[in-house]
């Protein structure tokens, strides 16, 4: 009897081996970077590593096919490298000799992603399922573009300083057209001078071409 | 004896000696005046210091040997670049009055000389003011973490980045979707873009506001707007020099390349980078020195600002290249790395059996022990010097290059916000001298009425350049900046300052200018000054002209193109202009130079039209 339930677990375990190698069409491969994510504080991949992995694969496919209570012993895994990359598949709890197909080993994986990462202190790029791609977190919106409410302080501050220019000269012309009236008599005096000045102006140069053509000598 | 074509009535039209002396004494004169020295010093400096000095004085200097650029540079800086200085400088003192002022007192028939340098003035003027719109948009995205031209918008499913950025990069894709989002080719205008819209208005507000009032405000904005980008360039070269990879970056740059000397090409560059830098033959540099006190001396001023040019020139390409050696070094080691993950995961070896130092060794032996699984990995090709030359020249230098090399820089809100800053800076403080050239050349022609204010000349000025300009903010608008950019300055500029040296020398009349010169400064200009107005300055200019115009002529006509469906893509393609744009280039390159025998025939015609209608007139009064 014994001998009988011996040869028959041999079996079992020989046909789940036989079933998980790489390019299987019911599996994925896994490549796991320790090195680039942790640097010093990397840990060593072992046995109990590869334990928790199976674990928290486990714990994944009971997360996502509710009822059915996978075990370590569905997670069956090979062809493990140096890289630290291996093959696995999923065996129905039910029925070992039963795989779970690619699909559903996909959503479980993508469902609990977050939990496998963090379990190994890992990220999406360097726990690397194959051919799974991770849903990237979207990127923050704010509620009004920041760029407008830098343009709106530039406009706003260009914008009062003109119109303070412009208001301080339209005073300033108004001070000068006030002024004007008082100095009446001063302006009388010196506009004798300048009217005398001015016709010696006139002799002497033609500050612009006009179009009187006093000189037409072309 | 001089030759000096007869040119009567010259006296009449211009101040003498004693006039001018009289009005410096009286300060009878109703012109504009600098405040200082400093100011008109500091507004020359800003306006020959442009964006172009940062963006492509540096890729002349490193794509033509590097070092050995210098040399026909300063060469030609000092033959053909500081005489035209000098004389735009003495003839602006002298004459006092803006560039078209100035060709019509000469003679009036020339007053197409400055109506052509205003002309040029304004096409740069619409064109120039998109950079700066751009450059706007950058520095108002700058005040956000994380910046948003660090990272790719998610596609619909949330699995992969957008195609087009998945397939570029993201400072690529940010500039040419993003703040753009460019059309594929010139002839597809497609609409407004809003944010360009808002960013153009911007840029028109603060040029309005620093030119309001003409040189009294913009002589007060020089301060900060000359003084900022050499203070910025200092942070910015500390920072670099302390970045890795940035003397690979320097050593690219000055590496000489005697042999670049033989290739004609390089003398052209250099002299076409010496003219446009100086801003000789917009106008503006005669303007401002028309506000000058009559006994300033010119002469100094005019070497004092080819040293300052030079200097700037090499301190800047320097700095841009500590950056860009920076950024092609980070890429290179990521390159390195993914072919380094892509090994490793092929082989299933440990994570780090393989790094940089062994990376050849390592795939050398694994191509001679398993080829068959080597030769269908997918390597990229890392290559440093083809990572240093790229996209290092115009737009492509600010807006992607460096904003790259900012993403990857710890504190990238801070530099991005100084650089832009500093861009902003040159930039404006060339267009106060190019606005300059439009405005006050309008008033001399009288388009304005008199009794306007200085203030709603400016105001008008840049309104209606703002409404031309809105085509710049349409999808295909990158395309028709780099026309005006490549052929509304180039062929107009070199004429124009051949017909100056011409006029100057040949129709004012050297001995006249000696002793202007000698009036003003109190020395005659010595043999150099005067064989290079006559002969060697103009003569290389032409020579530069004839070469441009023939090279052109030669080759089709071809522009670069974002386009998503092209082969080439992420490179920009090049694509053959569609025939109307022939058009619009003759008219671009073509109407300023028509403007002088066109101006000069007007004349001919109105001047002939009144005699008649004046001997005429006679006749019947005799009666």
């Amino acid at each position: 009897m014994l001998d009988k339930i011996l040869f028959l677990l041999c079996l079992a375990s020989a046909l789940a081996d036989e079933r998980c190698m790489p390019d299987t069409p019911h599996g994925f491969q896994v490549r796991l970077s320790i090195k680039t994510a942790l640097g010093d504080e990397a840990y060593v991949w072992n046995e109990n590593e590869m334990f928790l992995f199976r674990a928290s694969l486990a714990f994944a496919m009971r997360n996502h096919m509710n009822g059915q209570q996978f075990e370590v012993s569905n997670i069956i895994v090979c062809n493990e490298t140096m890289r630290v990359s291996f093959w696995f598949i999923v065996t129905s709890p039910l029925d070992t000799s039963q795989l779970i197909d690619q699909e559903n080993v996909e959503a479980a994986i993508r469902q609990s992603r977050n939990r496998i990462n963090s379990a190994f202190l890992l990220t999406d790029k360097t726990l690397e399922f194959v051919d799974i791609l991770p849903t990237l977190a979207t990127l923050y919106t704010h509620p009004t573009p920041p760029w407008l409410i830098v343009f709106g302080v530039v406009m706003g501050a260009v914008g009062a300083g003109i119109i303070i220019m412009l208001v301080s000269s339209v005073v300033q012309k108004k001070r000068k057209t006030n002024g004007k009236p008082q100095d009446k008599d001063d302006d009388e005096e010196t506009r004798v001078k300048t009217v005398e000045n001015g016709d010696a102006h006139d002799g002497v140069h033609n500050m612009s071409f006009s179009e009187d053509e006093r000189f037409t000598k072309m | 004896m001089r030759l000096v074509l007869p040119n009567p009535g010259l006296e009449d039209r211009i101040f003498s000696h004693e006039d001018l002396e009289r009005m410096e004494k009286e300060e009878a004169e109703d012109r504009p005046k600098w405040d200082n020295k400093a100011q008109y010093i500091l507004t020359c400096v800003g306006y020959c210091i442009g964006i172009g000095n940062v963006w492509r004085f540096p890729y002349l200097c490193q794509s033509h040997g590097g070092g050995a650029f210098l040399i026909p540079y300063l060469i030609l800086l000092i033959f053909e670049g500081t005489p035209l200085l000098l004389l735009e400088f003495a003839i602006g003192q002298r004459l006092r009055k803006g560039s078209v002022g100035v060709w019509r007192a000469i003679n009036p028939y020339l007053t197409g000389v400055g109506i052509a340098s205003m002309l040029v003035s304004l096409l740069i003027l619409m064109y120039y003011n998109t950079l700066i719109a751009w450059i706007l948009w950058y520095f108002f995205n700058s005040f956000q973490d994380p910046l948003p031209w660090a990272q790719c918008p998610l596609n619909e499913n949330r699995t992969e980045f957008v195609s087009e950025c998945q397939r570029s990069t993201t400072v690529d894709y940010y500039f040419y979707r993003v703040t753009l989002n460019s059309s594929p080719s010139i002839a597809e205008s497609g609409g407004l873009q809003w944010q360009i819209v808002l960013c153009l208005l911007a840029a028109w507000t603060v040029i309005c506001i620093c030119y309001i009032r003409g040189i009294s405000t913009s002589g007060k904005t020089v301060y900060v707007t000359a003084i900022l980008p050499y203070i910025v360039l200092a942070i910015f070269l500390i920072r670099g020099l302390t970045l890795k990879g940035s003397l690979t970056g320097l050593k690219y740059l000055f590496t000489p390349d005697v042999d670049e000397l033989m290739n004609p090409q390089t003398w052209l560059d250099a002299g076409s980078q010496v003219f446009y830098a100086f801003g000789i033959a917009w106008g503006g540099l005669i303007s401002f020195s028309s506000y000058n006190p009559v006994h300033n001396n010119c002469t100094q001023d005019a070497v004092m600002l080819s040293i300052i040019t030079g200097l700037t020139s090499i301190y800047a390409a320097a700095v841009t290249y500590t950056i860009i050696g920076f950024r092609a070094t980070e890429n290179y080691e990521n390159c390195i790395s993914e072919n380094i993950k892509i090994l490793v995961n092929a082989f299933n070896l440990p994570e780090d059996s393989i790094t940089t130092s062994n990376y050849d060794t390592a795939l050398n032996h694994l191509n001679s022990s398993s080829p068959d699984i080597i030769l269908v990995l997918d390597f990229k090709t890392c290559d440093m010097q083809k990572l240093l030359s790229e996209g290092v020249e115009g737009t492509g230098l600010a807006f992607i290059v460096f904003t790259e090399a900012i993403t990857k820089m710890p504190g990238s809100q801070v530099w991005s916000v100084l650089f832009f800053i500093m861009l902003l800076c040159l930039g404006v403080s060339s267009l106060i001298g190019t606005i300059e050239g439009v405005v006050v050349p309008l008033k001399d022609l009288n388009v304005f009425p008199k009794k306007w204010p200085q203030e709603a000349l400016t105001g008008v000025t840049c309104a209606v350049i703002f409404i031309i300009s809105l085509m710049f903010a349409q999808q295909s608008g990158i395309y028709w900046v780099t026309l005006f950019d490549t052929f509304g300055g180039s062929v107009s500029l070199l004429a124009i300052g051949f017909l100056e040296t011409l006029t100057v020398a040949y129709i004012y009349g050297i001995d006249r200018f000696n002793k202007d010169i000698k009036f003003m400064v109190g020395h005659k200009p010595s043999n150099f000054w005067q064989i290079s107005w006559q002969f060697t300055s103009p003569l290389i200019i032409l020579v530069i002209l004839a070469f441009y115009l023939v090279s052109e002529a030669q080759q089709e006509l071809t522009y670069l193109v974002w386009d998503p469906d092209s082969d080439q893509f992420p490179s920009l393609a090049s694509v053959p202009y569609p025939s109307w744009v022939y058009a619009v280039i003759f008219l671009l390159a073509g109407v300023p130079i028509l403007a002088v025998p066109l101006y000069a025939l007007w004349r001919l015609v109105t001047v002939s039209c009144r005699k008649k209608y004046h001997a005429e007139s006679m006749k019947a009064s005799t009666f």
